[in-house]
Order: C-alpha cells, then structure tokens, then sequence
C-alpha cells in the first residue's frame, strides 16, 4: 500500500514536464496555424474579429468618453491662449471664403443649368451616419479605428467613411453595435484614385506607414508634388471626388502621398452610403484580385 | 462553511489577477489618443506585465492563458490573427525560462532584462508580419514601438510591482 504514492509519482512528475512542454509546443503551433487560416480564409477571421470587438464594444465606448473628455479640455485651454489671434485670422478667412462661396453658387446654378439641357443621369442620393471612434489599434502591423455604431444604425460593409479633413476608409467588419474601419493607410487598403488638376489614374496603396504610394501610374504621366488626389469613382466602390490627399514626394522608389485624414484628430467620423453595390458584395470579399481584405 | 467560500473566493480572485490585468491594459491599449504620431508608435503594454507575471508568478498564468490573451491583442488590434499570440508566447516562454536570473535583482538589470528580450520579440514580430504580409515592413515603426514600450516599463512595472506587495503576498 505503501508503495503506491511513489509509484504514482514517479511516473506522473515527469509526465508533467512532458504535458507542460507538449502544451507549449502545441499552442505555437496552433498561433502558426492560426496566421495561416488568416492568411486563406480572410472573411472567417473578419467575421471572427467582428465578433470579439463586438463583444467588447460597450467596453471601449465607456472608456474612451474620459479621453474624449480630457483632449477637448487640453484643447480648450489651448484655444482660450490663441483666441485673438485666430479670432483676426477667421475673419480674414471668411472675408475669402464669401468671395468663393458667390464663385459656388454661380458655378452650382450653371452646372444645374447645363445639366438639364444634357440630361445627365443624376447621382443616386447619400445618406449619412455620424459615429464615435472607439478604438483606434494603433501598431505598425494594421491601421484600423473601431466605432460605436453597427447595423442596426445602418452600417453596411464596404461604405465610405469621411473624417473633417477627407476620405478616411471603408468598413470591412459590422458588428451590432461597433464597425471596423480600415484606414487609407493600412497595408491592404486599394483605393482607385485620380490626379484632379491632370485627370492622371492611379491606385492608391497604403503601406502602414503614414504616407501611401501611387501604383499603377503611366510613366508618362507628369506627377509632381502638391497636386490634389481625389477618388476616381472607378469600380464603383466609391463615389468620384472624395478629397484623399496630396503627392508630397516622388521619388524612384515611388510616389508618396500625405492624406489629408489626420488619424490623431479622428473623433467623430461619416459613413456615406453612396448607394453604390461596388466590390464589396459578401461573396466576392475575399477576392484578392480586387484587393479586399 | 462561510469563511471558506469567501477564502476560496479570494484565492480565485488572486489566480486570475495575472489574466485580468494584462486583459485590461490590451483593452487600454486600444483607446484613441490624440496625440500626434501616437498610433504608429502605441506601446505594447502587454508585453510589460507578461514579463512582470513571467518572472515572478508564473504559476498563475499558463501558457494557455499567454496564447488567449495574444489571439485577444491580434484580434482587437486588427493584427493578423495569430501573430501576438505567437509572439506572446516566445516572448513568456523566454522570460520564463530566465526568471531565475532576473527575479530579485536591482530594477535596473530587471528593466534591463525586459529591454533585450522584447527587442528580440520586436524582430520576431516584424519578421512574422513581414512575411505574413509578404513584403519588407517599414521598420521604424517598429523601432520606435519598441522604444516607447521599453521607455514606459518603469513606470508600468513599478505599478505591478506594488500590487503583487500589496494583493499577492502568499500566492
């Protein structure tokens, strides 16, 4: 009877080593089998994804108000410091700003004018929704926000999002209540674009850094920096004419553009539905050709 | 009858203390600060209290554990999935392995443990990410991330340092 413990012990003490090191094995093996299912099937691990933000949602709604609250005061106080400074600049500005606001208003009643002597076939109408930006994952691996709205506010996947300064993304994951937007500059955002002064095609890559590249481009084509980039509308994934950003550099290593979205300002964020089915119909989302995530 | 319900209670409590604060400080990662700059080099506060667990009670977090709280990191961060958990678990790994070495020395040789070994775990990511992204990622990203992990360890250290003194004196 005396025996028995020990026996017990003797085998059980270093099939413990073994179970701990063949756990630990196995769990790297399962994380290697993990970045490769995401690596296949992208729309199991989005929707996976979606789930756990989901999940977490309420979570990070709650904490991130503090923040919200203690920017603006910063920002406030910052303000209060510069208030006649920038009261005579405002003023300045809006003295220009009437000039172009007459120069609007002539081209918009012309533009309507010749619009109906063409029959143009009119733009479909755009419906906004305004959300908070809840999480913004910041990491050299992704460029993604979280907001605090889902379909049931009317958030489908592949819509337009726009931030003060321009275009900021699309949705690639809807949850009930919180979305995901991947940003211009992550690395599998593709975004059709356009010069606006020369009319010159491109595609615009994000490479998670701040600055995405031109693909795509003519070599004849003459790209020189300060130059608009506008969305093209090409694919029918967004609307034409959405303010992305300006070439900063061209190099040989390629043409980098400065967005004009400022990732440190996103607070409140528009999703436009443009009523464009575009390219993101569900079962062509894992298409890479297309370049969706 | 009573007594030891609450003792059990507080046992468990004290078990999951490893898995919640790290849980809590991936979630307060992914807040957004408006600061300028700020996304691109956001610290991996994880990896500090991984260390902190993995020196001092590793017992209290298994590997199984370290796997779900790197599979929670890619999934909230929108990394791919997979990669934190696989770097997590190197990283914990490592550290355990050395914890003899580190534990109860001076704070500067405990920082500077953690300095070195997430330095690797820096490169392991970027290589993965890399290669999981089949392209060269740019690595300064990655360099500064490293940076502002390792400049804030004191600080986050220090913290889990205090609470395992006051709450986790004979676990």
């Amino acid at each position: 009877m005396e025996e028995r413990p020990s026996t017990f012990l003797r085998i059980a003490a270093p099939l413990r080593g073994f179970v701990q090191r063949f756990t630990y094995l196995g769990l790297i093996l399962a994380a290697f089998g993990l970045m490769l299912v995401g690596k296949v099937d992208t729309v199991l691990v989005d929707r996976a994804r979606t789930h756990v933000t989901d999940a977490v949602a309420p979570i990070l709604d709650a904490m991130s108000k503090p923040v919200t609250t203690f920017t603006r005061a910063v920002d406030n106080v910052r303000d209060l410091a510069g208030i006649r400074a920038e009261n005579a600049r405002l003023r300045e500005e809006n003295a220009r700003l009437r000039d172009w606001q007459m120069a609007a208003r002539q081209l918009d009643a012309e533009n309507q004018a010749f619009q109906k002597l063409l029959n143009v076939v009119p733009e479909s109408a755009v419906s906004h929704h305004t959300a908070r930006v809840i999480a913004d994952s910041g990491s050299g691996f992704s460029h993604s926000i979280v907001l605090n709205a889902g379909k049931s506010q009317g958030i489908r996947d592949g819509q337009a999002v726009l931030g003060n300064d321009g275009f900021v993304g699309r949705i690639v994951g809807v949850g009930s209540r919180a979305s995901r937007v991947l940003l211009i500059t992550d690395i599998n955002s593709r975004i059709p674009v356009v010069i606006e002064s020369t009319r010159v095609r491109a595609v615009m890559a994000g490479n998670n850094s701040g600055r995405p590249r031109l693909l795509h481009t003519l070599p004849s084509a003459r790209i020189t920096p300060g130059q608009r980039i506008v969305t093209s509308g090409h694919g029918g994934a967004f609307p034409a004419g959405l303010p992305v950003g300006i070439v900063a550099a061209v190099t040989d290593g390629g043409i980098e553009v400065q967005p004009y979205m400022r990732r440190e300002r996103l607070e409140f964020v528009r999703t436009a539905d443009f009523g464009l089915g575009g390219i993101l119909e569900s079962e062509d989302r894992a298409d890479p050709a297309i370049g969706g995530k | 009858m009573r007594s030891e319900f609450f003792l059990r209670l507080d046992r468990w409590a004290r078990n999951l203390t490893p898995f919640g604060l790290t849980l809590t400080l991936i979630v307060l990662g992914m807040l957004p600060v408006r600061i300028p700059d700020y996304a691109s080099v956001a610290p991996v506060l994880a990896a500090i209290s991984l260390y902190h667990w993995a020196v001092y009670r590793p017992h209290l977090l298994p590997f199984a554990a370290v796997f779900l709280l790197g599979v929670a990191q890619d999934m909230l961060s929108g990394a791919p999935v997979g990669l934190f958990a696989l770097v997590f678990l190197t990283f914990y790994g490592a550290v355990v392995l050395q914890r003899r070495f580190l534990a109860g020395k001076s704070f500067l040789v405990y920082w500077f443990g953690f300095a070195i070994i997430w330095f690797l775990a820096t490169l392991e990511l970027w290589v993965l990410a890399s290669a999981f992204h089949v392209t060269l990622l740019d690595m300064k990203a990655f360099l500064f991330q490293y940076l502002v992990t390792a400049g804030l360890f004191p600080f986050v250290a220090w913290i889990f340092l205090r609470w395992q003194q006051a709450f986790l004196q004979q676990a």
